[in-house]
């Protein structure tokens, strides 16, 4: 577009350095003209004439760079003169003039760059880390008095809240829990016949199979997917409860949002998990059974007396545990949604930190429940 | 500032405009010209189609029928480089400043002069921190977040947004809703300013009969589908009811007095034939 090229010509005559501005000086020809005018070697102590008669157009940009240029020669001791500007060009000068001489912005750049900084980095997230487990802790505590102080009242709890909390977080999320434990079932047996068949134990199958879905796979697959499915919903439900407001227009009617949000949630969850876990262990047995049958060749009467081997503490132990997951997730997910505040855009980013936190959870409590019970033993 | 090459010619065209929506038809063979170095205000009842309009010319909204012409070219038949060629020439400032908002304000700023020219970081820089400058905000505006702004100071960033190209076309979608009235005329003596200095050509939608009376040359309603285009005068005199009931109803009235003085003159022109 540009006809006339920006050009920019020096030359001296009776005492003045005169710098001539020519042709487009435009935002798209500026980066041209600021590589130039950076070049110059700028006098000192002098006076200097911007001539800019034969500046044919002129944008912001253009005006910022001769003001910009104005401004470092009178920087360095210069006595400037810009001359035969063209007077439908003046308001534009102004215009920028007015807006001042403002410092760009900083770039906000990651401070750990330094080895001080990457030391304070890691401070920084650990008193972090300390501040939010805390304040995860206050939130549960909440949630027990607002439960404690519902015992008084219980007909305020509204069981159509829970049975639709169950309805969501159970009904519907059991075809995904059946089919991932059945394909689980199905994958240990098969793999755990293959090692077996080495030692030429491969009638345990049904044992290694049972135990480990009972114990540990199918409580524990139930909880991380509900914790990605249900977790992540609750956040995002609530967080958006918060940018449009509406918690704090449920605040200013009365009603208190861990009441009537989380404890249906809660109780829902607290119900439905162990259900879904039952139903998981089920479909991983009959998973590996099916396996042992077509692998093996392992028949029903077979496959129920080697079942009836595994110690009952192994399925009782999984269906234990399966409510304090469900508490985890449910409490981690409505409380990253009470942490949205204002845009929008936290609701994802929180929603995400809280299926990876459920998790997380999950799988430390799952842990702490194997030392306590193997300190049991059982 | 480029001159248009024809001064009389218009630098928005729009013909025939059909708009419909299922069965709805908003806007049915609507005709509107814009003219170098403008600004008009577009008004209208609310859902009467002013966005839909805005969003038709800008090319985000493809008509049932019709074609908008700007600087002479068809945005509905050109080519996707055309396309970017025209879009380097205008901007456009959403109702919420729509900043993007994991960048900071200078960021958003330096968006489009990324997208559209290869510049040392210093100088796109310096250009996002004098258009922060030029749009009235303080010094370290351009350091914030668009979550850490107000309002009015979000409408401002997306306004410098707007302009970071030098544009010769500015679309403002009803740019001063949800401001206070002391931040609404600031931003309407804003735009007048940058209109002025900048010779931009301002096509905006509004509900504010305060900035239609303050800054608008020209003022187009949307009324019956189609749209109706006049000086303030000529539409202080139209008889269309909605047209009539909008400029001399209370709040018609009371931003024509503190604008121009002359309302009892006009009421009794008014009241004279009951």
């Amino acid at each position: 577009m540009a006809s006339v090229t920006a050009t920019l010509v020096e030359s001296e005559e009776s005492g003045w350095l005169i710098l001539a501005a020519a042709g487009e000086w435009l935002v798209e020809t500026a980066a041209d003209l600021d590589r130039r005018l950076r070049a110059l070697a700028l006098p000192q102590g002098r006076r200097v004439m911007l001539d800019l008669e034969r500046i044919d157009r002129l944008d912001t940009a253009g005006a910022w760079l001769l003001l910009r240029t104005e401004h470092d020669l009178t920087a360095r001791g210069n006595t400037v003169e810009m001359r035969n500007l063209r007077p439908n060009f003046e308001p534009l000068i102004d215009q920028v003039r007015t807006a001042g001489f403002v410092a760009p912005a900083r770039h906000p750049r990651p401070a750990h760059h330094t080895i001080a900084g990457f030391i304070a980095h890691i401070g920084e997230i650990s008193l972090g880390l300390i501040a939010r487990a805390y304040s995860i802790l206050g939130f549960f505590g909440v949630v027990c008095a607002t439960a404690l102080r519902l015992t008084r009242h219980p007909r305020r709890l509204s069981v159509t809240a829970i049975v639709a909390q169950m309805e969501q977080t159970g009904v519907n999320a059991l075809p995904i829990v059946s089919l991932l434990t059945f394909l689980i079932g199905v994958v240990i047996a098969y793999q755990g016949a293959d090692y077996l068949r080495f030692y030429g134990l491969e009638s345990y199958t049904v044992q290694l199979t049972g135990a480990s879905i009972l114990r540990e796979l199918g409580v524990l697959l139930t909880a991380i997917i509900l914790a990605g499915r249900s977790g992540s919903a609750f956040t995002a439900q609530i967080g958006t409860m918060r940018v449009n407001e509406e918690i704090d227009a449920m605040r200013t009617i009365g009603l208190d949002p861990v009441e009537v949000l989380v404890l249906p949630r809660l109780f829902g969850l607290v119900l439905t998990l162990p259900m879904l876990t039952l139903c998981a262990n089920f479909m991983g047995v009959f998973g590996g059974g099916l396996m042992a049958w077509g692998v093996l060749g392992i028949g029903i009467p077979e496959f129920l007396t080697h079942l009836s081997t595994i110690a009952p503490w192994s399925f009782w132990i999984g269906l234990i545990k399966s409510p304090f997951f469900a508490v985890i997730i449910a409490l981690i997910g409505c409380y990253e949604g009470f942490q949205v505040g204002g845009s929008a855009e936290s609701v994802g980013r929180l929603t995400t930190l809280s299926v990876v936190e459920a998790i997380f959870l999950v799988i430390v409590t799952d842990a702490g429940f194997s030392i306590f019970f193997s300190s049991l033993q059982i | 500032m480029s001159m248009p090459d024809h001064p009389d010619e218009p630098i928005i065209r729009v013909r025939g405009l059909v708009n419909r929506f299922g069965t709805e038809t908003v806007h049915d063979g609507l005709d509107l010209d814009v003219f170098h170095g403008e600004v008009l205000g577009v008004v209208g009842a609310s859902g009467s189609g002013k966005s839909v309009l805005l969003r038709t010319i800008i090319g985000l909204n493809r008509p049932v029928a019709g074609s908008v012409e700007v600087f002479g070219n068809n945005i509905m038949t050109m080519s996707d480089t055309d396309h970017r060629e025209i879009e380097k020439r205008w901007g456009v400032l959403f109702q919420d400043g729509a900043l993007f908002s994991s960048l900071t304000v200078a960021e958003n700023i330096e968006v489009p002069l990324k997208e559209y020219y290869e510049m040392p970081l210093r100088l796109m820089d310096e250009i996002a921190a004098f258009k922060v400058g030029i749009v009235g905000l303080p010094e370290g505006t351009g350091e914030k977040y668009p979550s850490q702004l107000s309002g009015g100071m979000r409408k401002r960033s997306g306004l410098a947004r707007a302009l970071a190209l030098d544009p010769e076309i500015v679309f403002l979608d009803e740019p001063t809703a949800g401001l206070d009235p002391i931040a609404a005329s600031e931003f309407d003596i804003l735009i007048k300013d940058l209109r002025g200095s900048l010779g931009l050509t301002v096509f905006m939608v509004t509900h504010d009969l305060d900035t239609l009376f303050a800054i608008c040359d020209r003022v187009a309603v949307l009324v019956d589908r189609k749209i109706r285009v006049g000086t303030l005068e000529e539409m202080l005199q139209d008889e269309h009811p909605w047209i009539h009931s909008y400029f001399h109803g209370p709040r018609g009235r009371a931003a024509l007095l503190s604008e121009t003085g002359h309302v009892a003159k006009d009421e009794t022109r008014v009241a004279a034939p009951i």
